[in-house]
C-alpha cells in the first residue's frame, strides 16, 4: 500500500476514535452544568409540577448513560435525533446552519488565504522597506482590535452613514446567490480583517527563513529575478508551514465565530451551539461538537497530507 | 400659500399624493422640511389606516430552541410570534379594561364564580376548520391539566371545572375571582385547532397573520390572514420577526431602515438614538419592577427590623438615575405602581433615610456578620451595578453588605427563588389580584419573598370576591401597605419599555401590559 493512503486511513481511524471521546468529553461536561433543559426552559415560570411533566417530556429522568448510548446508537445510524426544547429535527437545522457558516467561512477563505499569502510575498520581497512595514503595521492592528469592535465600527461607517450594505447579514433560501454575495459582505470582510495577519506574517517568516540557504544564493547568482527567486525556489519548501497555518485559520473560520455572527446576525452554527448550551439542549450541543471536532481533524489531516505531498523527502522514504 | 398646502393636504389625505411629491411641492411653497413633513403626517394620520407594506420588527430575546408551542414562550420574540398567528378569547386593551376577542363578550355570576365566555361564530383556523367551544376547551385543558407544561399553569389554578356548551364556554371556580377575564388574556392562552393536543407547535391559530417562515433564532415570517374575524386588525402584508439579541446591531438595523421597530433600546443610548431624524424612541411606564428580594423565613430575613433596615438604606432615586438613566419611576416596596387599575396614591413613598435604616439595623440586633446578596446581570439589565450602590449607601448606614456575583446561565433555576437574597425582575400583571396570588399568596410555587401571612391570605380572597369596586379598592390599599411594611421585597425601581418605532409607522398607542404595545402593533399600526 501506498505510504499516503496508509497514512490517511490511519489518521481517519484515528479521528473517528477521537470524535467518540470528543462527544463523551462533551455529554459528561453538559451533565456537570447546573439545572437541565426543563429548568432552562421553563425559567421564571416554572412551577414545579411543570417541571416534572416536562422531565417527563424530555426524558430527562432516565439515567445520563442510557440517554448517552442511545445518543450514540442514533448517530452511528445517520441520526442526530430531536432537539429537546423546540422537537425540531437536528440534522435538517444543523444542515441549514452549517451550510451559511460554510459559506461565510469559504467566502472569507477565498479572499483572505490568496490576499495573506500575496501580501506575505510582498513583503519578502520589500523586507524591510515601507511597504514591508506598512503591510505589517494595518494587519497587526486589525488582528489586535476585538472583531466585535471592527464589526461595530464597520457597520456604523458601510451600513449607517454611508448605507452601501446591510449590517443583517440574514441570508436565507429564497435569495440569489448574488443577494447572498451582498448580504454578508461586512462579516466576511471583518473576518478578512482578522485571519490576515497571522497567515500573512507566517509566510513572510517562513520564507525568509530560507532566503539564508546556499541554494538561494544559487538562484540569485544564476541571475534570477527577486521574485522568481521567492515564487520558484523559496516559496515551495515554505509551503509546509503556511499550510499549517491556514488550516488553523480555516477552521477557526467555522467554529469561532460566534462573535462575529452575534454582531452582524448571521445565522450560522456559533449562535446556534451557544444558545443550545444556555438551554441545556443536550442532543444540539452533542451533534454541533462533534461537527466542529470533525472540522478540526479533517483540516489538520489535510495540512499533514500536504506538507508531506509537498516534501519530497517525506514523499518518497527510504 | 395657505389654499394651496390645505389642497395638498386634501389629496394626501384621500391618497392622491405620495410623500415625496407632497415635500417636493411644499418646498416649492418655501415651506421649510420639517414643517412640511409635520403637515404630512397629520394629513396621513387623517387619513386613517393605511394597508399594505412589510413590517419588520428588529428584537431582542430570541434563541434557536424557540418553539411555537405557546404553552413554552418565555420571551420577547416567542410573544411577539403567538400575537401574530393567534388570538386570545380576551385582550387587556392599553387603559386596563377587558377587550373582547376571540369571545364576544364574558358574564361572571353574582358570586364571581362562574364565567361563561360566548364565543364569536364563524371564526376561521388558517388551516380552513371553523373554530368551535370544543377548540376553546381543550385549549384550556392542555394549559391546565395534570400533564402541563404550560407557562400559564401557576394562573390556570383555582379552576374547579370547565364545559363546552354550544357557543358557549364556561368556567367554574373552587374560589370566586372577580378577575378571571384578566387570567384569560394572559399571552400563553392562543386558542389553537383541538387545543393544540395533536400538534402544538405547528403555528396555527385564528390570528390576523399566517406563519410562512419558522425559523428559531433567525426569524419568523408571517403574512396577512385574508380571513381574519376583524379586517380593522392587520394593515400589513406581511411581518417578518428578526431575531437581534445584540443590542448595538438592533440600532443600527434600526437607523440604516432595515428593521421599522426594535424593542429594548439601552436606556445609556435612548437620548442619542432619538435624535435621528428618521425614528422615534417611545418610552413607557410599564408594570415591570427591578428588585432585590429577601427570603422572610429565613435568618437574618426573618427579622422585619432587619429587612425594614435594608429598604431605608437603598437610594431609590439615584438608581433610577444611574441604572435606568430616568427611564423608570421609583418604587416603594410593594409590586403595585400606579399603572394598576385601583391603584391608591395616598400610600405614603419611602424614602432613602441612613438614619432611619441604621435605627432599624441596631434595633434588629443582627451581628454585624455580612449580608451576602447575590446578583447577575441576567437578573435584570444593570443589577450588578444597582447592588454596588445599594452595597455603598448601606454601608453609610452601617449595614455590611457583601455582593456575590452568579452567573447568568441558570440564574433562574439555581438562584431565584432558591438564595434567600438577590436580585430579581418582575414582568408585571394586568391586575392586582393576579400580581398578589402569583407570588405574595401563602402558597403560591412563586412567592419568592417566602411572605407567608394568613390575614393578607385573607385579605385577598376577599378581594377576589367583592364586586364593589371602592370596597376592591380599599382592601388592595391595605394589602399593599402591609407587603410595603412587612415584605420581603426591596423595589427600587419600575423600568419602562424602551422601544424605537420608524417614522414610516403610525398608530402608536402607550399599552402598559407588555412591551410593543402589548404586542398589536403588527394589528393596530400602518405605514404613512
Amino acid at each position: 500500500m501506498h505510504p499516503i493512503i496508509k497514512l490517511v486511513s490511519q489518521r481517519l481511524a484515528l479521528g473517528i476514535l477521537l470524535l467518540f471521546g470528543a462527544s463523551a468529553l462533551i455529554f459528561g461536561l453538559t451533565e456537570a452544568l447546573p439545572g437541565d433543559a426543563a429548568q432552562a426552559v421553563l425559567g421564571q415560570s416554572a412551577t414545579p409540577e411543570a417541571l416534572a411533566n416536562l422531565r417527563e417530556e424530555m426524558g430527562l429522568n432516565r439515567p445520563a448513560l442510557t440517554r448517552y448510548f442511545e445518543w450514540l446508537g442514533g448517530i452511528v445510524q445517520g441520526d442526530l435525533g430531536q432537539s429537546l426544547t423546540n422537537k425540531l429535527d437536528i440534522s435538517e437545522s444543523i444542515g441549514k446552519r452549517l451550510g451559511n457558516t460554510l459559506f461565510l467561512a469559504c467566502v472569507a477563505a477565498i479572499v483572505s488565504v490568496p490576499l495573506a499569502i500575496f501580501l506575505g510575498l510582498l513583503a519578502v520581497r520589500y523586507r524591510n522597506r515601507w511597504p514591508d512595514k506598512l503591510i505589517s503595521a494595518i494587519t497587526l492592528t486589525t488582528v489586535s482590535i476585538p472583531e466585535f469592535l471592527i464589526g461595530y465600527v464597520v457597520i456604523y461607517f458601510i451600513s449607517v452613514k454611508l448605507g452601501w450594505f446591510s449590517s443583517l447579514a440574514m441570508i436565507n433560501d429564497s435569495m440569489s446567490f448574488w443577494q447572498k454575495l451582498n448580504a454578508i459582505a461586512l462579516p466576511a470582510f471583518v473576518l478578512t480583517l482578522v485571519v490576515l495577519a497571522q497567515m500573512m506574517r507566517m509566510t513572510r517568516a517562513a520564507i525568509l527563513n530560507l532566503m539564508q540557504s546556499a541554494y538561494i544564493e544559487t538562484a540569485e547568482l544564476k541571475g534570477l529575478s527577486m521574485f522568481q527567486v521567492i515564487a520558484r525556489h523559496a516559496f515551495p519548501n515554505a509551503i509546509s508551514p503556511i499550510v499549517n497555518v491556514v488550516m488553523l485559520n480555516l477552521a477557526y473560520l467555522v467554529v469561532g465565530v460566534v462573535v462575529v455572527e452575534v454582531v452582524f446576525v448571521y445565522p450560522g452554527m456559533g449562535q446556534y451551539l451557544v444558545d443550545a448550551v444556555t438551554k441545556r439542549d443536550v442532543p444540539v450541543v452533542l451533534a454541533c461538537g462533534v461537527v466542529f471536532a470533525a472540522v478540526y481533524i479533517g483540516l489538520n489531516m489535510v495540512a499533514d497530507v500536504v506538507s508531506i505531498l509537498a516534501n519530497p523527502r517525506l514523499r518518497h522514504p527510504k | 400659500m395657505n389654499d394651496q398646502l390645505t389642497h395638498m393636504a386634501g389629496q394626501v389625505t384621500t391618497g392622491k399624493m405620495t410623500r415625496r411629491e407632497f415635500m417636493g411641492k411644499a418646498a416649492a411653497l418655501g415651506v421649510s422640511a420639517a414643517m412640511a413633513s409635520t403637515m404630512f403626517a397629520d394629513a396621513a394620520r387623517a387619513a386613517g389606516p393605511k394597508k399594505g407594506g412589510d413590517l419588520k420588527f428588529g428584537l431582542q430575546g430570541g434563541e434557536s430552541t424557540n418553539s411555537l408551542d405557546p404553552a413554552t414562550y418565555a420571551s420577547s420574540v416567542p410573544f411577539q410570534n403567538g400575537k401574530q398567528f393567534g388570538d386570545q378569547l380576551v385582550e387587556v386593551a392599553p387603559d386596563g379594561t377587558i377587550e373582547p376577542r376571540l369571545a364576544e363578550s364574558v358574564e361572571g355570576s353574582a358570586d364571581a364564580k362562574v364565567w361563561t365566555f360566548k364565543l364569536r361564530q364563524g371564526v376561521e383556523f388558517h388551516n380552513g376548520k371553523t373554530m368551535t367551544s370544543e377548540d376553546v376547551l381543550k385549549t384550556m385543558q392542555r394549559h391546565s391539566n395534570e400533564d402541563s407544561k404550560s407557562g400559564a399553569l401557576g394562573i390556570m389554578k383555582g379552576i374547579e371545572s370547565m364545559k363546552a356548551d354550544g357557543d358557549n364556554f364556561q368556567v367554574t371556580l373552587t374560589e370566586p375571582n372577580a378577575d378571571l377575564p384578566y387570567l384569560m388574556a394572559d399571552y400563553h392562552l392562543i386558542i389553537q385547532p383541538d387545543g393544540g393536543m395533536d400538534n402544538p407547535g405547528a403555528g396555527i391559530g385564528t390570528g390576523p397573520y399566517k406563519l410562512e417562515v419558522d425559523e428559531p433564532g433567525v426569524r419568523h415570517l408571517f403574512t396577512k390572514n385574508e380571513n381574519h374575524w376583524n379586517s380593522d386588525f392587520g394593515n400589513f402584508d406581511s411581518v417578518e420577526v428578526v431575531v437581534i439579541n445584540d443590542a448595538t446591531a438592533r440600532t443600527a438595523a434600526l437607523q440604516s431602515g432595515q428593521v421599522h421597530a426594535v424593542n429594548r433600546v439601552e436606556p445609556k443610548v435612548a437620548d442619542l438614538l432619538g435624535r435621528a431624524p428618521n425614528l422615534t424612541v417611545h418610552s413607557t411606564a410599564g408594570r415591570g419592577h427591578y428588585v432585590f428580594i429577601m427570603h422572610c423565613d429565613t435568618a437574618p430575613f426573618d427579622n422585619n427590623e432587619l429587612r425594614t433596615a435594608l429598604k431605608y438604606a437603598i437610594n431609590r432615586e439615584e438608581l433610577v438615575d444611574k441604572v435606568l438613566r430616568g427611564y423608570g419611576s421609583v418604587g416603594n416596596d410593594m409590586p403595585i405602581n400606579a399603572a394598576y387599575p385601583l391603584f391608591d396614591e395616598t400610600i405614603e413613598q419611602r424614602e432613602f433615610s441612613i438614619e432611619k435604616a441604621a435605627e432599624h439595623y441596631k434595633k434588629s440586633g443582627h451581628d454585624g456578620s455580612p449580608i451576602i446578596l447575590r446578583v447577575a446581570d441576567g437578573a435584570f439589565p444593570g443589577a450588578v451595578d444597582a447592588a454596588a450602590l445599594f452595597q455603598q449607601t448601606a454601608a453609610q448606614a452601617g449595614i455590611p453588605l457583601e455582593i456575590k456575583r452568579e452567573p447568568n446561565d441558570g440564574y433562574w433555576s439555581e438562584v431565584w427563588n432558591v438564595q434567600p437574597f438577590c436580585a430579581s425582575y418582575w414582568g408585571g400583571r394586568p391586575v392586582q389580584d393576579q400580581m398578589y396570588s402569583t407570588a405574595y399568596l401563602s402558597t403560591a410555587d412563586w412567592n419568592d419573598t417566602r411572605f407567608k401571612v394568613q390575614a393578607f391570605d385573607d385579605m385577598l380572597f376577599a378581594a377576589k370576591a367583592e364586586l364593589d369596586v371602592e370596597k376592591r379598592k380599599g382592601i388592595y390599599s391595605q394589602m399593599g401597605r402591609m407587603v410595603r411594611d412587612e415584605g420581603g421585597l426591596i423595589c427600587p425601581m419600575f423600568n419602562d419599555f424602551v422601544e424605537g418605532i420608524s417614522n414610516q409607522l403610525d398608530g402608536w398607542e402607550s399599552d402598559p401590559t407588555q412591551e410593543m404595545m402589548n404586542g398589536n402593533m403588527s394589528r393596530k399600526m400602518w405605514f404613512v
